[in-house]
């Protein structure tokens, strides 16, 4: 026990602040929080799904859960239940077989359902396009309101497109 | 005392087995192998399942099977691997009558690939103990085959896909059993699936696993491409395993066409699948833990796991390390100061790594919920056919790294850690194990890559059809590919097999009489990968 005490306490502190590439994007961290604050009561839930990702996306989404990035600070954190979550992160073509699973999702969220496809995929089909067994980016599916793209999307990427659509849409 | 085993190989050996064949009447036809494998042969098809039956009497380990549509034939092939090297069994049929006896009923390993066989080739299986659909949901009827050449990529699918609710799971009767349905959507951030259980009060009687969720027709979207394109197609088969298989992809298309890669990008290519291999297990030591709540240890991995995947960044241009293997070479190259940096990179890993992993190992109540939990017995373990780390906590050790290497693992010496006791504690050791050997391999690749020599040859085609299996160690065990190219360098087939084909049934297995709340911390020690099984 007296180790992992001493490893905690000289690990310290990971959280970085995050790093924006221009001055405009710089203060979105700030004003999202306050938005976040003050519509969705301090927090803001995501219920992610995969619906025919290649499970890049997905590591990289546990990513921004790490010490480093820490997007809980935002008070923007990953739930199990659909019924608990403002937006909806897609990753992957949609394939076919995961279709219905992706709609009875989003229908089972309350408003405003924000819907953010993360990833080439998910946003414009990447390398599976339309075929017998995928229906291609998610806007063929629900209604997409961003679109976060990279192959995959680095966790900053995926923060501050986060960030940047709660700051749009609200 | 740590219970380590010593080297073990698995027994069978193609020496023994193909006099044994012809003692057996089996004819064989000689062929001509495809570069990458010792030897192919082809029977004829009522001698499929015989084959497979004294294969499993020599101790031989079942590998793959997949198909390829030759109007009006379809081939059926098979891959076996003994210690002297891959035996491929190939068999034509007709695609009007395509009918063969089953390998399952001596390789339990190859139930669910036949019935891939059978829902993507429409062959038929004349004893399969489970002639159940696998891979066709919904999206197709079942007497629609996408493999065949003439179904359309677009095939013909319905403005919305009914979902799967009527797949035939099996049913336990009994007083007090219940079902829990989970999935495909599940409560993480995890790939989707479908999990049947059978339980009485806590206990799992039987997990039945229905997978197929993502399936993205990577087979069928890979016809037609150039190689370029195919490598970007490989590098997307699994996320987590990027390199593997894009290397498999590229060592196929490289032995099909005859082209010798430079040594030094062959060096980079280790260092990258090794690399590949620490950012897993990290992750997957700390996730495991964080399964039953022993954060320190998830905070810690997941910290190491992005500074390394930095420093990929940093090097390599990509966190995940996509589409830095291409074909004939690599994409990014290393200069001193690069190297430098990994030599003392892997140093300071050594040192915490070292420091983190005697901490798992010694704390009591960690140890307390991983050991006996998920018990997977050397000898299902063996039955199944499980690979990597899966295999290796239950003792099956195959490692092609060590056992068939491949360059430039020819010149290296790969430790293989292997334990008997097959549990959850045992899977995270052997993590934490691997990640000190491939440390190690990183400072012996640094220190032996050769001064120079071109970063990527050129892959012409040949101008005729041609052939190539490659066969790549990754962080989940032997990832395979096949590749048959046209005269212009097009892909005509391509077959991706990842190790979670073989890992994914051992979980059915280990699972059962363990209490229902431990399937995620079982789950993730196995760790299949999803999307490199659904394809």
């Amino acid at each position: 026990m007296r180790h992992i005490f001493d490893k905690i306490i000289r690990t310290g502190r990971l959280t970085e602040p995050v790093v924006m590439p221009d001055k405009a994007v710089a203060e979105l961290g700030a004003a999202c929080q306050k938005e976040v604050a003050a519509r969705f009561g301090g927090s803001l839930a995501i219920r992610m799904v995969d619906a025919g990702s290649c499970n890049g996306c997905e590591l990289e989404m546990h990513a921004v859960n790490n010490g480093f990035y820490d997007i809980e600070r935002f008070g923007i954190h990953f739930v199990a239940s659909p019924r608990h979550a403002d937006m909806l992160l897609v990753t992957g073509v949609v394939s076919r077989h995961m279709q219905v699973a992706l709609k009875r999702t989003y229908e089972a969220m309350p408003s405003p359902k924000l819907v953010v496809a993360m990833g080439d995929c998910a946003g414009s089909g990447g390398e599976f396009g339309v075929s017998y067994a995928s229906c291609g980016p998610v806007s063929q599916v629900i209604a997409v309101d961003a679109v976060i793209p990279g192959c995959p999307p680095t966790p900053l990427a995926l923060m501050q497109g986060i960030l940047e659509i709660i700051q749009k849409r609200l | 005392m740590s219970g380590r085993q010593k080297e073990n190989k698995t027994p069978g050996r193609l020496a023994e087995l193909l006099p044994r064949l012809r003692e057996a009447g089996i004819p064989l036809q000689p062929v001509n192998a495809p570069v990458g494998i010792a030897e192919e042969i082809s029977v004829s098809p009522a001698d499929w399942g015989k084959v497979a039956q004294e294969a499993a009497a020599c101790g031989l380990r079942w590998s793959a099977c997949w198909g390829e549509h030759y109007p009006p034939q379809i081939l059926a092939k098979a891959l076996f691997f003994g210690q002297d090297g891959h035996l491929l069994v190939q068999t034509a049929l007709p695609e009007k009558l395509a009918e063969l006896p089953s390998q399952t009923p001596y390789y339990p390993a190859a139930n669910r690939p036949e019935r891939y066989l059978q829902d993507m080739f429409g062959v038929t299986f004349t004893d399969h103990p489970d002639g159940r659909r696998w891979m066709c949901h919904q999206a197709w009827w079942q007497d629609q085959f996408p493999l065949l050449k003439e179904f359309p990529r677009a095939g013909t699918p319905e403005p919305e896909t009914r979902p799967d609710f009527e797949y035939p799971f099996a049913v336990l009767p009994g007083d007090g059993v219940y079902e829990i349905p989970v999935g495909p959507v599940h409560a993480g951030i995890i790939e989707p699936g479908h999990f049947r259980f059978h339980a009485v009060g806590e206990t799992v009687l039987r997990l039945e696993e229905h997978l197929g969720y993502v399936h993205r027709g990577v087979e069928k979207s890979a016809e037609g491409r150039d190689l370029a394109s195919l490598a970007r197609l490989a590098g997307r088969v699994s996320g987590d395993s990027t390199v593997a298989h894009t290397w498999a992809a590229c060592q196929a298309a490289e032995r099909a066409l005859g082209v010798s890669v430079s040594s030094r990008s062959l060096f980079i290519r280790a260092l990258l699948a090794e690399r590949e291999r620490v950012a897993n297990h990290l992750g997957d030591i700390g996730a495991i833990c964080n399964d039953v709540g022993f954060t320190f240890a998830h905070v810690q991995f997941s910290r190491l796991r992005e500074l390394w995947q930095r420093q990929s960044l940093a090097l390599f241009g990509h966190r995940l390390l996509m589409d830095v293997v291409i074909p004939g070479g690599v994409a990014n190259d290393l200069n001193t100061a690069q190297i430098e940096l990994l030599f003392s990179e892997a140093a300071r890993f050594k040192q915490e790594v070292g420091t983190l992993m005697p901490l798992l190992l010694e704390y009591p109540s960690l140890q307390d919920r991983l050991r006996d939990t998920g018990i997977l017995s050397p000898q299902q373990a063996k039955e199944l056919g499980a690979l990597g780390y899966v295999g290796r906590a239950s003792n099956q050790q195959d490692d092609l790294r060590r056992d068939l290497p491949y360059a430039p693992y020819d010149l290296l010496s790969v430790d293989v850690p292997a334990y008997l006791q097959g549990d959850v504690a045992k899977r995270v050791r052997v993590r934490g194990d691997e990640i000190a050997v491939s440390l190690g391999l990183i400072e012996q690749l640094l220190k032996k890559i050769p001064a120079d020599g071109p970063l990527a040859v050129p892959c012409a085609p040949t101008g005729r059809d041609c052939m190539g299996i490659g066969l790549i160690e990754g962080w989940r065990g032997e990832t395979l590919c096949y590749l048959h190219l046209n005269g212009a360098g097009r892909v005509l087939r391509y077959f991706p097999r990842d190790p979670s084909w073989l890992n994914w049934p051992t979980l059915e297995v280990l699972i059962a009489d363990n209490i229902v709340p431990d399937f995620p911390v079982c789950n993730k020690s196995v760790n299949g990968s999803y999307a490199g099984h659904d394809l």
